[in-house]
C-alpha cells in the first residue's frame, strides 16, 4: 500500500516551529542591520573588541568551569553512596537536589548576604575573592537538579552495585573502584551536566547581579539597555553557544568505550562477528 | 584437608533471619555447589564468604585464616557474577588485567599473565574488544578469567551461567569444571538448576530455609535423600505410602504387594504407615523379573522427550511420572490404555522428615 504523505504533520510541526525560527531569524536579520543601509557583521565585531565583553565572559567561564568541578566532586560520590547504600533515601535527596527549582535564586543570594555579609562570622561578601566563592557556591546549587539527575541517570544505567563488588572482588578499595570503575563509567553523564551547567551559569543574571561581580548576565542585560544591535548579535551568540553544548553533550552521552569520534575514512581490514 | 570452612553461620537482615547455622568444610580442590530454591540463603553464604555480607554470628576460615572480619579487598577471592559484571569502559585486556593492575604488578608482568588467561579461555583473538561487543557466553568466559588472573585463594561462581541460552549454558559449564580441575581452585558454585549441579560438582550442597538440608556427592543426593524436601527438589520423584509388615528386615506392602527396601532395619513399626520414593526411571512398563511386585495402572497423559517417553500414571491411587526409552519399533504409549508397571523395593527411598 501506498504511504500517505504525512501533510498535516509537516504543517504543524513548521506551525509550531515557527514561533522559535521566526523570532530567532528576526534577531539575526536585525543583529545584521547596525550599519545603515547593508547587513554586515559589525554588530558581532563590535562585541568582540569589547573589552567588556572579553574580561565578563572569561569571569564567568572560569566560575562555571570552577562550578562544575565542584558539583561533580560533591555529587557524584554522593549519587553513588546514595544508590549503593541508601537506596531507600533516594527519593529525599531527589527532592533535595530539585529545591533550587523551588526556592527562587533571589531568595538564595539574600540568604548568602544576611549568613556572609560583614557582621557575620565569615563575612565572605567583603571582600572581591569571597564573594566570588560565595557566587561559585550559588552556580553549583543551582546547577545541583541538573548535575544530579544527570549523573543519577548515568547511574541508573550500569548496574554500579555488581561493578562495585566486582572491583573489590579484585582487590581494589573503594576509593580506587570510583576512580577507576565508577566515574569512567559515568563520565559522559557528568559531562552532559556540566554543560547543563554551563549553560546555565555562564548568562546566569540574579546571583552576580545581587552579589554585584563581574559577570556575563549583568553584562548581557546593562548592553540590552545600551545598545540596539548588540544585544541582538549576543543573543544569537548565545544561542548558538547554548546549541553547540547540547549538540557535544548528545555526542558523549551516545559515545561508546573505545568507539571512534569520528568514522573511518578507509573500509576496516575485517569485519567484526559475534560467534 | 580442610580449605574453606564455615561454622555455625547466621545471617539475619531485620527480622528475618536467612541463613539458620550453617556449616561446610570445603577440601582444596574442590568443586561444590550450592543448590536450592530461591531465597533458600545460597546466595547469602556465598556473598559471606566473598565478604559481601557479613555473618550475623559464626566463623569462616580461608586456608587456615580467620576472614569473618576482613574486607572482600583483602581475602584474595576470585568471583564470577550472574551479569557478568565486567567493566564497559575496559575492553576484554583490561578486564582480566584489572586485579593484576590493583595488585601494583608491572606492565610485562601484567601483558603475559592477560596472554595466559586468554589463552586459558580460548579468546586471544578478542583481547581488544569492550564488553558491549561480545556475546554473553564470551562475557561469562572473560569474566572466569578476569576472576583467575589474580590467583584467587577461593572461587565464587554466583549463577554464571543462569543469563545464557541452553546450548552454550551445558558447553560454558563443561569449559569451567575443566578450568578448575586443571587449576585446581577451590570453588564454591552457586545454582538452583539441579542438572547443572549433578553435572560438574565434587558435592552439591541442598539447601532449605537458611540450613544445608543435604551434603553429598552427586550420586548420594539424587540416589539417597536423606529429607523429603531434598528427595522432592532433586530430580521427579514419585511417592508412595506402603503399610510395614517386618521392620526389621525392611518388608513393606504396597496394594497387597510385598516389597523388600533397601533401608532397614525401618523407624516405623509393623502395621503402621511409611512413606517412600521412586524415581521414574525405577518403574517399569510391563512384568518384570527383577522387579518384585506388579501393579495394575491406567495412562493420563504422554510425553514425548526424544531419548525418552514419560508417562504420567495412575496407579496405586496415586498418579506417577515413568520413563521409558523410545524404541521406534514399538508403539508408543496411548493416554487411557491400561498396561501394568513394575517396581522393586531396592531402589525405593525411605522418606524422613
Amino acid at each position: 500500500m501506498k504511504k500517505r504523505f504525512p501533510l498535516v504533520a509537516i504543517l504543524t510541526a513548521l506551525f509550531a516551529a515557527s514561533f522559535f525560527i521566526v523570532p530567532l531569524i528576526a534577531t539575526f536579520y536585525f543583529s545584521l542591520k547596525m550599519v545603515r543601509g547593508e547587513l554586515g557583521f559589525a554588530a558581532y565585531a563590535s562585541v568582540f573588541g569589547s573589552a567588556a565583553f572579553l574580561q565578563t565572559i572569561s569571569y564567568s567561564t572560569v566560575a562555571s568551569l570552577i562550578a562544575i568541578v565542584i558539583g561533580a566532586v560533591i555529587i557524584v560520590p554522593t549519587a553513588y553512596w546514595v544508590r549503593l547504600k541508601v537506596p531507600h533515601l533516594r527519593p529525599v535527596v531527589e527532592f533535595i537536589s530539585l529545591l533550587p527549582l523551588i526556592v527562587p535564586p533571589v531568595v538564595l543570594v539574600f540568604g548568602y548576604i544576611r549568613l556572609f555579609g560583614s557582621s557575620s562570622w565569615l563575612p565572605l561578601t567583603t571582600t572581591a575573592t569571597g564573594t566570588d566563592i560565595l557566587l561559585v557556591i550559588g552556580y553549583v546549587v543551582l546547577s545541583m537538579p541538573y548535575m544530579f539527575r544527570a549523573v543519577d541517570n548515568g547511574m541508573a544505567a550500569i548496574d554500579i552495585a555488581t561493578l562495585t563488588e566486582a572491583a573489590e572482588s579484585l582487590g581494589a578499595s573503594r576509593l580506587r573502584t570510583i576512580a577507576l570503575v565508577i566515574f569512567p563509567n559515568v563520565r559522559a553523564a557528568i559531562i552532559s551536566g556540566a554543560f547543563l551547567t554551563f549553560s546555565i551559569s555562564l548568562g546566569e543574571f540574579v546571583l552576580a547581579s545581587l552579589l554585584n561581580r563581574p559577570a556575563f548576565g549583568p553584562y548581557l542585560v546593562q548592553l540590552g539597555q545600551d545598545r540596539a544591535y548588540e544585544p541582538a548579535a549576543l543573543a544569537i551568540m548565545a544561542f548558538g553557544f547554548t546549541w553547540a553544548c547540547m549538540a557535544l553533550m548528545q555526542l558523549f552521552a551516545t559515545r561508546k568505550p573505545g568507539q571512534r569520534w569520528l568514522p573511518r575514512l578507509t573500509k576496516p581490514a575485517a569485519q567484526r562477528t559475534t560467534p | 584437608m580442610t580449605f574453606l570452612s564455615i561454622s555455625n553461620a547466621v545471617k539475619t537482615f531485620g527480622s528475618n533471619t536467612v541463613v539458620k547455622g550453617f556449616d561446610l568444610a570445603v577440601d582444596k580442590g574442590e568443586f561444590v555447589s550450592f543448590l536450592g530454591p530461591s531465597g533458600c540463603g545460597k546466595t547469602t553464604v556465598l556473598r559471606m564468604i566473598a565478604g559481601f555480607e557479613r555473618p550475623t554470628s559464626g566463623r569462616i576460615m580461608i586456608d587456615g585464616r580467620d576472614v569473618t572480619d576482613i574486607a572482600p579487598n583483602k581475602r584474595r577471592i576470585g568471583m564470577v557474577f550472574q551479569a557478568y559484571a565486567l567493566f564497559p569502559n575496559m575492553n576484554v585486556a583490561g578486564n582480566i588485567g584489572f586485579g593484576l593492575k590493583i595488585a601494583g604488578m608491572g606492565r610485562a608482568e601484567i601483558d603475559a599473565r592477560v596472554q595466559e588467561m586468554l589463552d586459558l579461555i580460548g579468546l586471544s583473538h578478542l583481547a581488544e574488544r569492550f564488553p558491549y561487543e561480545m556475546s554473553g557466553g564470551q562475557q561469562q568466559r572473560v569474566a572466569l578469567a578476569r576472576a583467575l588472573a589474580p590467583k584467587p585463594q577461593v572461587l565464587l561462581l554466583d549463577e554464571p551461567l543462569s543469563a545464557l541460552d541452553a546450548k552454550i549454558r551445558v558447553s560454558l559449564r563443561s569449559e569451567i569444571r575443566e578450568i578448575q580441575r586443571r587449576l585446581g581452585i577451590t570453588t564454591v558454585f552457586v545454582t538452583h538448576d539441579q542438572e547443572e549441579a549433578m553435572s560438574i560438582s565434587d558435592r552439591i550442597v541442598v539447601m532449605n530455609g537458611g540450613r544445608a538440608d543435604q551434603i553429598g556427592t552427586p550420586s548420594e543426593i539424587y540416589n539417597r535423600p536423606t529429607t523429603r524436601f531434598v528427595a522432592n527438589f532433586v530430580g521427579t520423584l514419585n511417592t508412595f505410602d506402603v503399610t510395614v509388615v517386618d521392620p526389621g528386615r525392611g518388608h513393606v506392602s504396597l496394594e497387597d504387594q510385598a516389597l523388600m527396601l533397601h533401608a532397614s532395619p525401618l523407624s516405623a513399626k509393623a502395621g503402621e504407615t511409611l512413606s517412600i520414593a521412586l524415581r521414574p526411571e525405577a518403574l517399569r512398563l510391563g512384568r518384570c523379573d527383577t522387579h518384585e511386585a506388579t501393579l495394575p495402572a491406567r495412562i493420563e497423559d504422554v510425553h514425548f522427550m526424544g531419548s525418552i517417553i514419560r508417562l504420567r500414571v495412575m496407579m496405586a491411587g496415586v498418579s506417577v511420572s515413568l520413563d521409558t526409552f523410545n524404541r521406534p519399533d514399538m508403539p508408543t504409549p496411548l493416554p487411557g490404555s491400561m498396561i501394568e508397571v513394575s517396581l522393586s523395593g531396592k531402589q525405593a527411598i525411605v522418606l524422613r522428615g
